[in-house]
Order: C-alpha cells, then structure tokens, then sequence
C-alpha cells in the first residue's frame, strides 16, 4: 500500500472580497445536480449547498455595515474524525474519510430519518421533501459524474467529490497518485469572479489554503492568521472551511461567546 | 350478541353501544389513515418540516409515547424481579398500555422517515455509535417482548382458552414471564436512556448537549429515570379513565396507592437529579459553548420557548406531582392523585418536547434567528392515528380479556351469570 | 448486523453492542421455544397424564 499523507482538503473564503453575487451558488447547484422547484422562495425547503448568508453589523445609518458570507458543508472533522453528523447516522450512510477529509454522503444508503440534519449546526444537510423535477430538456445538462437523488433522502455538499474521483482516475492513468492544486478544484472556487474561495490541501504547506489560513495541525487546525476564524470554534467541529476578514465584528459573528459582565 | 367471549363474571355494555363507540373512534381513525397515505404516496412535503426542523412532532410523539409507555417494563420489574405482588393486579394494564405505546412509537416511525422500504437499513447496516441504532434495536426488541407479554392474556379469552394448545401456553408464558420481564427492563434501560442520548450527544447543538460518563450523555440516565417515574404516573392516569368510562372500579385503591407511592419517590429523584444536571448545565456545559441560559429562552417569536416551559417542565409538572405523590395524605385523595399522575406525564412530554423541538428551533450560529413550526394536518392526524387505535385496542382488550384481577371482586353482579 | 457485514469491526463498541443485543435476543429465542415445546407436549399429553389424541 503506497504510503500517501493524509489530505485535508479545505477552503479559505476571503469575506473582505466577497460580493454576494451568489456564482457560487448557480455553479455548485449546476455541477451537482442539485433540484429545484417552481417556487424556491422558502429557503428552508429548497437545496442549495452552497449558500450565501448576509451579515449585519447590527449598526444604525451611517454605521452600517454589511458582509456576505458563503457557507459550503464545513466537512468537520470533530475530535478524531467525529464529526457531529457522522457518529449519529444511525445506517452509516455518511461517513468521515480520513484520507481527504471529505465528509461523505451515500443517497442509496440514506433512509431519511434525518438525525444528521438534526445534528449539524450549520444547517448544511438538506433534505429532498420533494423528487427532483427537471424541466424537458434540462436532463441533457445534468453532470453524469454526479448522480442524482430521490426523495427521502439528505444531500449536502461534498467538496466535488466526483471531480476528486476524475483527478484521480487521470492521475492513475498517468501513473502518479498525487495531485497537484489546480487539478482538484471545486465548482464554486471556479466560478468566483471575485476569487474570493481558494481550495485546496490544507496539510500541505504549498497550497494556497494552507498558506492563508495556517492551521495549527497541533490544536486541531485552529488558525494561526489573525483575520482567519472557523464557524462556531468554540463547539470543537474542527471544520475545514476558513473564513478571512480585517473586520472585527465578522469574525466575532463566526461565534458566540458569553459576554463578560 | 358476544356474551360468550366475554369473560366470566363481569358485565359489559350492550354490543351496539360498543360498536358505536368504536365506529367514532374508527372515523377519526381513518383521518389518520388518510393522512398516513397522503404522506407515503406524496411525501413528506405533506408535513411542515424543513431543513430547520427535520425533527419534528412525529420525533416528539414518539419519544413522549415510549417514556409514558415505560409503565410497563417499571411496573413489571417491581411485580417479577422485585416481587411487590400486589401489582399482579395492574400489570396486565400495564402491559397493554406498553404494547399501544410502543406499537404506535414504531407506526409513527415508518411515517418519518424518508425511504421507509429502507428502514431495515438500519439493523443490517448498523452504526454502533449512533443513539438511533441503539434506539431502534432495542425498541423493536422490546416491542417483541411486549407481544410475549401481551399474547397470554389473549389466550386467556373464554373461548381462546379452550382450545388445548393455547391454554397450556398462555399457563407456560406466565410460568416463566420473570425472565421476559428482566429482559424487557434490561432492554427498556437502554432504549430509553439512548432516547435521551439522541439529544445528548449533539455537541452541535449546545441546548441539547450534555457532557456525561464515558459515551454516556446525563441524559441518557435523566430519560430512563424519567421514563421509570412518569410511565407508572400514565399508567393510573389511564386506569383512572378506563375507571371513569366504565364506570366501575377495576382496581384496588391500595395497589394504585403503591403503584404511586414508588413512582412518587422515582419522580422526586428524577427531578432532583434534573434540576442539578439542568444547573450544571446552564452554567457550565452551555457557558463554554458560547452560550447562557437565557440565549436559549429569550427572543423568541411568541416567546413559545420562553422561560415558562424551563419552569413548568421541572417546577409544575416535575417537583410539584412529586411532592404530591409522596405524601400519603394527597395521594390517597383520588382527585388529587389524578391531578398529579397528569402533571406528571405532562412533564415527561413537555421534557421530550424541549429536548427535540427546543433544541432545532434554537440558532446556533450567531447571524440565524428563532426557526419556528406548527405541525401541519397531516402530521396531526398520523399523531392522533396511533392514539385512536390505542382507545380500540385496549376497548377490545377490556371488552373481551381478563385484563383486571379483582375487577370481578370489586363489581359483583347480582344474581350473576 | 452481522460480522460478515462490510461495516463490521471487531473493536469494543461492535462487541459489546451485539453482545448484549445476541444475548437478549438468545433469552427471548429459547424462552418461547421453551414454551412452545412445553405448550406441544402439554397438549399431547392431554388431561389427566394419558394420550387425549391419535388413538381413536
């Protein structure tokens, strides 16, 4: 068995470039297949993956300040690989690999019970409460490395797995099994036209992630650049998605914390 | 019409009336049957859940259901491994109580989940380290040993009993029902302690999360204790009905009495051990997630979760049924006795329902706010489907099965057949 | 479920799981077994320790 370094691939979305535009979002919902309905008005029956939240500060005019913030699946690691969706799946239907760090969901394993939804505190699991519809035609545009799912079943994203699994298939073909940066990369650090998501191997000091947000691998990844913080730090998710910001009150809204009287 | 399959002794109401009350509570049954079609044919659309609440009033119903049902393994612990053989006279109620608790926890379930042609994924591809797997093992488990406790009583019908075969098995079941009824404890331990453990563990969600022993959530032990305190408490609660729709005494007052004394003295501890795990909690465990009591209680739509549901959980519907119940002189007052057995199984909902419901509604992350819900019709219906046929379960069983000993004691008939 | 499924270990968790899940399920099992046969034989036996059946 070649003797490969564990990945831990991950994202550092740089908030001070963010614009909502929401490419993010078309480009994740496109290359995954992701269903939709007529009327998708209410966010909380509707599958997005990727979604974009707007912050506030909370301020009055002329201190307003606002920040959009993109939340893909934070793909948690947890202590040790448990994070807190994986340990609960009662038909191991999802699952923790420790040699991407990639959070798996398996559609056909899936019966619906929901705990992982229950579970994640990002809201990053959904659920398809209705089958897909795919208006005619629009089944030719479906992605074929991405299989589609039924109802019943939770979804959520995974990092483009399948372009992981394309990457790979050429690396071996190629006769090599590492990959480099740009050969794995997600549909919505692509389709940024900001370039505010970056992708990409975070054990490895070469790439990008790893230079921007320095995790300290010691203490389950937490970041050593001061403008980076993770979502909900404080609950020990040990997530790998890493959010820069030279503002404040963004990084202080990644948490909660209990105000010291 | 049906005399003869009625048991010996005791007078039943005239089989009209008996068919009418089962054709109204049949109506409200086949509401729950609709409901329960729309949702396998279209999906659980039907429901008002989201990616905000994927547990819901279904998840609520049943972990309320299976701790009130819990009556049942307590109750047959203290009668066959603690020998208080008083209780050979509720037991049977007991146990048919359970049955329609557990068999309606387990109709419901089929409802929720998304893939229900897929449910048995959950035993052949068992994650150890999920509550749920536990939850579902044990229950159906469980459930299994019910229906071996439930099957002689109706063997013992007048006309079942004749055949040969079913009498000596009915007499053979009894003879070792010991060791069905340790079983059905050691199992009961374990499923309602996982069914607090589903909460417990979720440190992504610091109202429901609790730090505990080993892989053991404080929640675990809250929920068998829990179970073991109010499932007794619904137990009478229920007789007592039965008692008042029938209108006769079916029970004697000394067995209720002690029956309600150990579940006074269960609640007492239960809530005394609540009340310092709810403490440590508020100012620990949720404190180091970012997080204080009130965060959890205020600024909500309504104020649904306000602090009056912490209050009225463990103060009105914990601490006050308990007090009540261990004093002699308010449990032997039969109003207040049915005062406090419905304070108490309320309690156990009201605690089931914060840890499910509370515990989605809450933001975690800091720009979300309150989610909020309201069941829709369908999930009403399906709700009240298993309570329906329940109220024609035990109606048959009482029709039809010796299910109380000193029933013919206490109504002697004049004249009698 | 079983330990030729593909997510079995054998590790604590797995062992003292379906240790304790075989061990109810194995009471359960052989106390109706027990029944059931004794059931049989009680009703061949018939009333009053004679053979009630098959010898008419």
């Amino acid at each position: 068995m070649d003797q490969q370094k564990n990945k831990k691939y991950g994202m550092v979305i740089d908030l001070d470039k963010c614009t909502g535009c929401g490419s993010c979002m078309v480009a994740c919902m496109a290359e995954n297949n992701v269903p939709f309905r007529e009327d998708d008005t209410d966010k909380l029956l509707s599958v997005s993956w990727m979604q974009v939240y707007r912050l506030s500060n909370g301020k009055a005019f002329p201190h307003t300040e606002e920040c959009y913030l993109p939340r893909p699946c934070q793909q948690c690691e947890g202590h040790h690989g448990h994070s807190p969706c994986v340990s609960v799946c009662p038909a191991t239907a999802t699952d923790y690999d420790m040699h991407t760090g990639i959070v798996s969901q398996i559609y056909t394993r899936c019966f619906g019970c929901r705990y992982c939804m229950a579970a994640c505190p990002y809201h990053v699991r959904q659920f398809n409460w209705w089958d897909p519809v795919w208006p005619t035609g629009m089944e030719r545009s479906l992605n074929p490395d991405v299989s589609v799912r039924m109802r019943g079943v939770v979804e959520k994203c995974s990092f483009c797995f399948s372009r992981y699994q394309t990457s790979m298939n050429k690396a071996f073909l190629e006769g090599r099994r590492e990959l480099e940066e740009h050969e794995y990369q997600t549909a919505c650090t692509q389709a940024c036209p900001a370039g505010a998501i970056v992708f990409g191997d975070l054990n490895n000091p070469k790439h990008a992630v790893h230079k921007l947000a320095q995790p300290d691998l010691a203490h389950e990844g937490k970041p050593r650049n001061p403008k980076a913080f993770r979502l909900l730090e404080r609950l020990g998710t040990n997530t790998k998605v890493y959010y820069l910001s030279s503002r404040e009150w963004v990084r202080k809204a990644g948490d909660n914390e209990v105000k010291k009287a | 019409m049906d005399s003869a399959l009625i048991p010996k002794g005791v007078k039943r109401c005239p089989i009209g009336q008996f068919a009418l009350f089962i054709a109204v509570v049949g109506a409200v049954l086949l509401w729950g049957v609709v409901a329960m079609l729309l949702i396998y044919i279209k999906g659980l659309n039907q429901t008002n859940m989201n990616n905000a609440y994927g547990f819901a009033l279904w998840i609520w119903a049943d972990l309320a259901v299976i701790a009130l049902g819990g009556g049942a393994f307590f109750t047959g612990l203290l009668r066959y491994i603690i020998g208080k053989d008083e209780l050979k006279n509720i037991i049977n109620y007991a146990v048919l109580i359970g049955f329609v608790c557990y068999s309606s926890a387990l109709l419901i379930l089929a409802i929720d989940v998304g893939q229900p042609l897929r449910a048995w994924f959950i035993f052949w591809h068992a994650n150890v380290h999920s509550m749920l797997t536990e939850v579902a093992f044990c229950l159906t488990c469980y459930f299994g040993v019910l229906t071996i406790e439930y099957v002689p009583l109706v063997l013992e019908n007048r006309q079942v009993d004749k055949v040969p075969f079913f009498h000596h098995l009915s007499h053979n079941m009894h003879g070792i029902m010991a060791i069905f009824a340790a079983t059905g404890a050691f199992l009961s331990f374990f499923h309602q302690g996982s069914l607090g453990g589903v909460s417990g563990v979720l440190f992504g969600r610091p109202f429901g999360f609790r730090t505990g022993i080993n892989i053991w959530p404080w929640t675990f032990f809250l929920y068998t204790w829990s179970a073991a305190a109010c499932g007794p408490c619904f137990t009478i609660f229920i007789t007592r009905i039965t008692e008042m729709v029938t209108r006769k005494k079916l029970v004697k007052d000394n067995v209720i009495d002690l029956l309600a004394k150990i579940a006074g003295w269960m609640l007492l501890t239960y809530i005394t051990a609540k009340i310092i795990d709810t403490v440590y909690w508020a100012m620990v465990t949720a404190p180091a997630m970012g997080f204080t009591l009130m965060d959890f209680y205020s600024n909500n739509p309504g104020s649904v979760y306000g602090i009056w549901i912490l209050i009225a959980e463990v103060g009105i519907c914990g601490l006050l049924p308990a007090v009540m119940l261990v004093s002699s002189g308010i449990r032997r007052n039969p109003t207040l006795l049915f005062i406090a057995v419905t304070l108490a199984a309320i309690g156990a909902c009201l605690n089931r329902w914060v840890m499910v419901l509370q515990t989605q509604a809450v933001p975690v992350l800091s720009f979300e706010k309150w989610f909020t819900y309201m069941p829709s019709w369908q999930e009403i219906a399906t709700t009240i489907l298993p309570v329906a046929y329940g109220i024609i379960l035990i109606a048959l069983s009482y029709r039809y099965l010796p299910i109380f000993p000193q029933e013919r004691e206490l109504n002697p008939i004049e004249g009698g057949k | 479920m079983f330990p030729f499924s593909f997510e079995w270990i054998w590790d604590m968790s797995h062992i003292v799981f379906h240790g304790g899940l075989w061990y109810a399920l194995s009471v359960i099992g052989m106390g109706l077994t027990y029944c059931v046969i004794k059931a049989v034989y009680d009703t061949v036996k018939g009333p009053g320790g004679g053979h009630g059946h098959g010898h008419h």
